[in-house]
């Protein structure tokens, strides 16, 4: 059952991320890599990680992926004329990937454990505890420096996010709240005295 | 073929990297598929870093993934902000335009 799950997850995935990079459209790009985000998760799922595969699709799915999303749909781009080249750079794209997976393949395929990598665990996996849970121990102990780092880092790409794309108009009509505090009745309202019939 | 062991994980995301490396240099032109690919790359890396942590029965790798996905999540969200600025400027996102620090 678990290997049914695996090559359905593998393949969904696999083939998504293909669309992802051969897709004329940007938003077919996007959707699908929601799609193999989602697939992802189910790998993550499948090896344990719940509390990660939680991670991916709140995070992936919910932020990242949308934020594409948005992207892609606010610029006003053709994106037919950046598909242009695609024919040309196609041999180099599918050499380096054939390359790329060549070596991977041989690694992944030819790996060997060292005998003490099994003695050099750093932080046991308890089956009695549930993985957030287990994650949660360390996380908040042993690795607290880092995670304060992580969300150094966060905090550091929300400001510069902000302060890049926060962009003052000059020409537009905004409320001053401060001018509108400061008007007194003198410099506001002028009285004119208007003669009988023959106006201002 | 009907267990799964750590070699199907480390042969899936060695494919998902190579889909990533390809679609970096097919998508030459359009870099918003170039930032889709550099994330497919840190899925391919974050699956072998979670196939590892259930090889060895090790949490580490899980909290490393946890790490990597926060910087893929900065690296995302900055880099969408620096094209949208770029846009602004420039009106248009071809790869081949954004030249203007003569690099």
């Amino acid at each position: 059952m678990q290997a049914v799950f695996f090559y359905l997850f593998a393949t969904i995935m696999i083939a998504s991320a293909g669309v992802v990079i051969f897709a004329r459209n940007p938003v077919h790009s996007v959707l699908f890599l929601i799609l193999a985000f989602c697939n992802g998760a189910g790998l993550f799922l499948l090896a344990g990680a719940e509390f990660l595969a939680m991670i991916l699709i709140v995070v992936y799915v919910g932020a990242v992926a949308v934020l594409f999303l948005f992207v892609v749909m606010m610029l006003d781009v053709d994106f037919a004329e950046l598909k242009q080249g695609f024919a040309k750079y196609l041999p180099v794209g599918v050499g380096v990937g054939v390359v790329v997976l060549a070596e991977l393949g041989f690694v992944a395929l030819g790996w060997t454990s060292a005998p003490s990598a099994s003695e050099a665990v750093a932080n046991p996996i308890i089956p009695q505890m549930s993985n957030t849970a287990a994650l949660g121990q360390i996380l908040y102990t042993k690795y607290v420096i880092f995670f304060q780092a992580s969300a150094l880092v966060l905090l550091t790409a929300m400001i510069g996010a902000i302060v890049l794309t926060l962009h003052h108009r000059p020409n537009i009509k905004r409320q001053k709240i401060d001018e509108q505090n400061a008007r007194t009745r003198e410099n506001v309202i002028e009285i004119k005295k208007v003669p009988f019939r023959t106006g201002v | 073929m009907l267990t799964i062991g750590l070699t199907h994980y480390l042969v899936v995301a060695a494919v998902l990297f190579t889909l990533g490396v390809a679609g970096i240099i097919l998508n030459r032109k359009n870099i918003i598929v170039i930032l889709m690919s550099v994330e497919l790359i840190l899925l391919a890396v974050n699956l072998n870093f979670v196939a590892f942590s259930q090889s060895l029965a090790d949490l580490t790798g899980q909290v490393f993934a946890l790490f990597v996905l926060t910087v893929a999540a900065a690296e995302a969200a900055i880099g969408l902000a620096i094209l949208v600025t770029f846009y602004r400027n420039r009106g248009t996102i071809a790869v081949e335009d954004i030249n203007s620090l003569k690099g």
